[in-house]
């Protein structure tokens, strides 16, 4: 990353320090919600809010975004004021809670990198080395949720300090956590219940059953020639299909059946388990004390 | 002296007001507080943790808009104190960013649903005596590996809660009542909501996949482990339940043979009363509270074999939901091999 040019005739070289192993993010969809909720929640006439990132940095040069706080600022034309207190406060709590969770670095809402923004990484960069920043894009300026993590480059002449250079860092935004929970649940304003075993079950298969169509679908129109065929495509439909084991039709049905009385003993036994309940406690209630 | 009437009487109709107040319907959590309870559950997990919810009453929906989790408990007075502190500080600070400032309950978290203890019902009592209306909400970190979201809200039923304070768990009591073991708790549906915000950069985030993570963990076979973790819970619950109806057996026992004795004595009594007319002397009274027969047995309290009885409930609708999802799967794994 070092690159340099030479300026003058004489050994002055203006440089930008190195980042060493490149680095990504990996923020965790409980950071996105709160960031947004604390937008919602800003102060009167706060244009912006920013706030602290919690996680951990793996030697790899990816950085787990965790977790998050928001800490109070006044923000004028040329100066930013943090509230420092706060954000040492907050952070003690934190790590009672969670003492494995460090500063990694910072949030900020409002699309890419602001004026007053190298001031706030400056005190970031005393509290961690080389802290991230965040931003969230709450305005949604290009008409796209754009959210982007950078870390800065200190450009130097010489040996004095011209400038902060943010370069933007890959982020992955798989949100992982989120899918567990269900996208349903976290995608619209207002989910009036939430989904029991078997109504879980029953989306989750007409979902394998449209996949399945798909498939179908694809592969009919490949074979009659309506769409030229992709390889890769080609290739996963065979893994996939692959992957059912091979058993004999006896062998499965013994397996079958096997798995279906199994699970029929639980349920009579647990019928079983409540008739019993409820008879203990008729019994138990209308015992009368002669 | 015109001012301090209307005081009273908007004090009067505010208390009037609250005791009019609607039981808790719904509870409405915001996304980002579910996702707040699961992290720090499922950070934590096996150990079990808990926070405090903070939200906002609203007529019969009780709204949870936010958290925060409290350190792992110790039983320590020093750090007693430090978490009560903690607490507050915790409090203030989200009070300064706009956070709702209201306690509306707190979370655990819970392993394959053994929750229902005398600690959550005291703990509930501690917080029942601050905040009228409050709510419990119980996560399963064990449960979201099969695709399950084990989210619950419950609170105390205000007839238990009453018993409760009164603590009189015998069998009269409770049949006055009609308290049953299904009625200690109460479970409150609940709602899951996010701001216009949170929704648009999830859709643009995330499009439509046609399966996600929650899709595969539910189609997963196998569920052993589960089941014989719940199966092995089960019949620990049968134990106690068997030693609790014993203590039951035992009182009764007891309590029949005092019964006979009191009758012995009487029916002697009565006879040197007989006699003692006969000849013309004052009668004895036909009660002596001196005599240890006729103290009364102290009946064992119901609300072990009550909590013991919800447990297994419990365990029962678990095993009755996962077996029902292990026989959809088995079945469309034999229409797959068909096809």
């Amino acid at each position: 990353m070092a690159t340099a040019a030479v300026t003058s005739s004489k050994q002055t070289v203006l440089q930008c320090a190195g980042t060493g192993p490149s680095m990504s993010a990996r923020i965790h969809p409980v950071v996105l919600f709160n960031i947004c909720d604390s937008y919602v929640r800003r102060p009167d006439q706060a244009g912006r809010v920013i706030g602290t990132l919690l996680g951990s940095a793996s030697p790899d040069g990816t950085v787990e975004i965790k977790n998050s706080y928001v800490v109070p600022h006044n923000e004028s034309a040329d100066q930013v004021a943090l509230d420092i207190d706060y954000h040492h406060n907050m952070f003690v709590s934190h790590q009672k809670v969670n003492p494995k969770e460090a500063i990694v670095g910072w949030f900020s809402t409002g699309f890419g990198v602001s004026g007053g923004s190298s001031l706030i990484h400056e005190f970031y960069s005393r509290e961690v080395q080389n802290p991230i920043h965040l931003t969230v894009d709450t305005g949604f300026t290009n008409g796209e949720a754009s959210i982007k993590a950078y870390v800065s480059v200190t450009l130097t002449l010489g040996d004095r300090q011209l400038a902060a250079h943010f370069q933007e860092i890959p982020i992955d935004l798989r949100l992982l956590e989120a899918e567990r929970v269900g996208f349903d649940m976290l995608k619209n304003t207002s989910v009036d219940k939430i989904p029991n075993d078997l109504e879980g079950m029953e989306s989750t298969m007409e979902r394998l059953s449209t996949l399945i169509n798909d498939v179908y679908k694809y592969v009919d129109d490949v074979v009659e020639g309506r769409v030229e065929g992709d390889n890769n495509i080609g290739r996963f439909i065979a893994d996939a299909l692959a992957s059912l084991p091979k058993l004999s039709p006896a062998a499965f049905d013994k397996v079958f059946n096997d798995r279906i009385q199994d699970n029929l003993a639980l349920v009579y036994l647990s019928s079983l388990t409540r008739t019993q309940l409820s008879i203990a406690e008729k019994l138990n209630t209308a015992a009368q004390i002669l | 002296m015109a001012n301090q009437t209307t005081g009273r009487s908007f004090l009067q109709a505010m208390t009037s007001v609250e005791e009019v107040a609607p039981p808790v319907r719904v509870v409405q959590m915001e996304g980002l507080a579910v996702l707040k309870i699961i992290k720090h559950c499922k950070e934590f997990s096996p150990a079990l943790v808990t926070g405090q919810l903070l939200g906002l009453d609203v007529g019969s929906v009780l709204e949870v808009t936010n958290c925060f989790p409290f350190p792992t408990r110790e039983e320590d007075e020093e750090l007693e104190a430090d978490g009560a502190n903690y607490q507050l500080e915790m409090m203030r600070c989200l009070r300064e960013v706009n956070v709702d400032n209201n306690t509306v309950g707190w979370y655990q978290s819970t392993l394959l649903g053994s929750f229902q203890t005398a600690e959550l019902i005291e703990t509930f009592m501690n917080y029942q005596e601050n905040i009228r209306r409050c709510v419990c909400i119980i996560y399963d970190p064990s449960r979201s590996n099969q695709g399950v979201l084990a989210l619950k809200a419950l609170r105390l039923s205000d007839s238990f809660m009453e018993l409760y304070r009164s603590n009189n768990f015998n069998g009269e009591k409770l049949r006055e009542k009609k308290l049953s073991w299904a009625d200690v708790f109460e479970e409150i549906p609940i709602k899951v909501s996010n701001s216009a915000l949170i929704s648009a950069f999830m859709t643009e985030l995330e499009p439509d996949s046609p399966v996600s993570q929650c899709d595969f963990d539910r189609l997963k076979l196998s569920s052993a482990p589960f089941m014989e973790r719940n199966l092995e819970f089960l019949i620990e619950c049968m134990d106690d339940l068997t030693a609790e109806q014993n203590k039951f057996q035992y009182y009764y026992r007891n309590l029949s043979r005092q019964q006979a004795q009191q009758q012995g004595w009487l029916q002697k009594r009565r006879q040197e009363n007989m006699v003692r007319k006969a000849a013309g002397e004052e009668p004895l009274p036909e009660e002596d509270p001196a005599n240890p027969i006729f103290k009364p047995i102290p009946e064992p309290s119901r609300l072990d074999s009550y909590l013991i009885t919800n447990q297994i409930s419990n365990y029962c609708n678990q095993i009755n939901g996962a077996s029902g999802q292990g026989f959809s799967k088995l079945y469309l794994m034999k229409a797959l091999h068909e096809n």
